[in-house]
């Protein structure tokens, strides 16, 4: 839809004609890049699952597919969180520690003090919320940039946890914390609740960037936080409550988390941290803020996934997953940077 | 020039010290309805320091801000904008990745109406849309054609006119402009100037500071002249020249010196 509010006549003609010039192939798809963030990461997931369907036929076994779904569904959620920091130009480098603790509160409140699931449930979103909550605070009120805080606050995280873990896994054998693993069949396909709960909460958070002022905001603090300042917005507000709406992608990845280990290890989640922001930069968000969409960070989560998945079972060392995401990750902001250069 | 007898934006004897630096030393101004009243001033004579107190941005430590002749407190620039205020900062408050329409209504979105609003928070693009193309076409700016490109992708002339625009479109009294041709070229300037008559001729009152004197001469109605923190005089295009203005404003001249002369 293009709203027309007059037109100088006097330009008019040459404007046309420069808005009819001829374009190349790359102009024109350098455009289409340019307005569909999320395009160029969908292109590259098919690109990637034909190239492994390829190389290996149980890729797009239905079997398979449902775990790569499960495998996402931790680092999925909590990259929804990364990215709504990300937009703001700011970065959590500590946000795997808080789901390790997160996680960890939940099952040992229960395993130990027999607290009913649904309390722990909240207990643990509390402490993410809470540990978030500290982060916004260190970076709104002291004004540390959030890399150092969130560096700091990494440490920090992962010594209370291991501190109140005193080294020990916790087992849960049942109950409302691991119903994230239960398992619903569609057709052959196998899909967690953990996923479904994941794909709830990119509809959610998707809809609150997209549709609310509050939305909006996030972009414009991201985008140029003095500029929005005079605008009339509140940016410590927004930026808090950013980190803090982070804390409860961060409670349900911990859930999903529960699920998947079947109670709480002080150990898993190590790799959570950078994989988030690996899925956020290869979804196509900006690192220095205001531009991005939570889809991009879907697609680009399950892109690692698929990579990493699809070699293994095309029967690659381990290293050349690793080797494979850093490619990936470089990749990504090259093509990034071509489409940002797009003359409209 | 139509001015009535209460101003609608006044300050009085407004005093800002920076430590024992004097910012501003008993500042008096008033601006009526109507009106473009321009603020010029060498560097450090107090023009920055003077629309900061006036826009909330800074609290002054003596004196009053009057509107509509009743006292006011202004904390901040959210409180300057529901009393009427609206500023267009030198650095453009605009967020460049969002488009035109979001960009007017940046702080003060419109929700959709029902529980899709009320409870879901969801805004009413359409809605905003229909009225940013509206306030576009009433303000007369011809230089904003699509309403949905992104400020990105405009001239420093049509983020101007966007900043602008914002300015003008929600019924405020006031308009503050701060060196809003410093970065333009020649054509953009006439387009910007032209904007700041339309908003004129629409009733507000408009404070424009700058330090193109051609510029100045040209739109305003009366020239508020600062010197080392005070108000020195106020002048006319029509009583003084150009020479005069940067002589009182410089202090090679007194104004009544300069009145004296012509």
């Amino acid at each position: 839809m293009t709203t027309q509010v007059g037109r100088d006549p006097a330009t008019t003609a040459a404007v046309e004609e420069f808005l009819n010039r001829p374009v190349t192939v790359g102009q024109r798809l350098q455009q289409v890049l340019h307005k569909q963030p999320a395009l160029s990461p969908a292109i590259v997931l098919v690109l990637a699952g034909i190239a492994f369907s390829l190389l290996s036929s149980r890729f797009y076994a239905l079997t398979n597919l449902s775990l790569v779904l499960q495998q996402v569904a931790v680092v999925g959620s909590i990259a929804v969180g990364q990215t709504l920091i990300i937009l703001t130009a700011g970065i959590d480098l500590s946000i795997g520690a808080v789901l390790v603790l997160s996680s960890l509160v939940m099952s040992k409140i229960v395993a130990d003090q027999g607290v009913p699931g649904p309390i722990a449930l909240l207990t643990g979103t509390a402490v993410a919320i809470l540990a978030q909550t500290l982060n916004g605070l260190l970076v709104t009120r002291i004004k540390l940039p959030p890399f150092i805080v969130t560096l700091g606050t990494l440490s920090i995280f992962t010594a209370i946890t291991l501190i109140y873990a005193k080294g020990e896994t916790v087992q849960l054998t049942g109950g409302f914390l691991l119903w994230t693993a239960n398992s619903v069949s569609v057709g052959n396909l196998q899909i967690t609740v953990g996923v479904f709960l994941m794909i709830v909460l990119y509809a959610a958070f998707g809809f609150a960037l997209r549709y609310t002022a509050w939305g909006r905001h996030v972009y414009a603090v991201g985008d140029d936080a003095e500029a929005a300042r005079l605008a009339g917005i509140q940016v410590n507000r927004v930026l808090l409550s950013a980190y803090m709406a982070a804390g409860i992608a961060i409670a349900v990845g911990a859930w999903i988390l529960v699920g998947r280990v079947g109670g709480g290890d002080p150990n898993s989640g190590v790799n959570a941290n950078l994989q988030s922001i690996t899925a956020v930069v290869i979804g196509g968000t900006s690192l220095f803020g205001g531009r991005g969409r939570v889809l991009g960070t879907l697609i680009g989560a399950l892109i690692v996934q698929v990579f990493v998945n699809g070699l293994a079972l095309a029967g690659y060392d381990p290293n050349y997953q690793v080797l494979a995401v850093g490619i990936l990750v470089i990749a990504a902001v090259s093509v990034d940077q071509w489409i940002r250069s797009v003359k409209v | 020039m139509t001015t009535d007898d209460v101003p609608v934006l006044e300050a009085r004897g407004l005093v800002k010290l920076f430590g024992r630096v004097v910012g501003l030393a008993g500042v008096d101004l008033a601006l009526y309805k109507g009106e473009v009243l321009a603020i010029i001033g060498d560097n450090g004579a107090g023009k920055s320091t003077l629309i900061k107190c006036l826009s909330g941005a800074m609290a002054p430590d003596e004196g009053e801000v009057l509107i509509d002749g009743s006292p006011v407190q202004l904390r901040g620039a959210k409180e300057a904008r529901a009393a009427g205020i609206e500023t267009v900062y030198q650095t453009l408050a605009v967020a460049p990745a969002l488009d035109i329409a979001s960009n007017l209504f940046l702080a003060r979105e419109i929700r959709r109406k029902g529980p899709l609003g009320s409870v879901l928070r969801m805004l009413d693009t359409g809605e905003m849309k229909r009225q940013a193309a509206e306030h576009i076409k009433r303000l007369g700016i011809s230089t904003l054609q699509n309403i949905n490109q992104t400020v990105e992708t405009l001239s420093g002339g049509q983020r101007q006119a966007v900043a602008v625009a914002r300015a003008g479109a929600f019924g405020g009294k006031v308009v503050i402009l701060d060196e809003p041709t410093a970065a333009l070229g020649v054509r953009e300037t006439g387009q910007v100037l032209k904007l700041i008559r339309d908003l004129r001729d629409h009733g507000l009152g408009v404070i424009l500071i700058s330090h193109n004197m051609p510029n100045v001469f040209e739109v305003a109605d009366r020239i508020h002249i600062q010197r080392l923190g005070r108000g020195v005089g106020v002048i006319t295009p029509k009583s003084h020249s150009m020479e005069d203005a940067v002589a009182i404003m410089t202090g090679a001249k007194t104004l009544t010196a300069a009145a004296a002369e012509a």
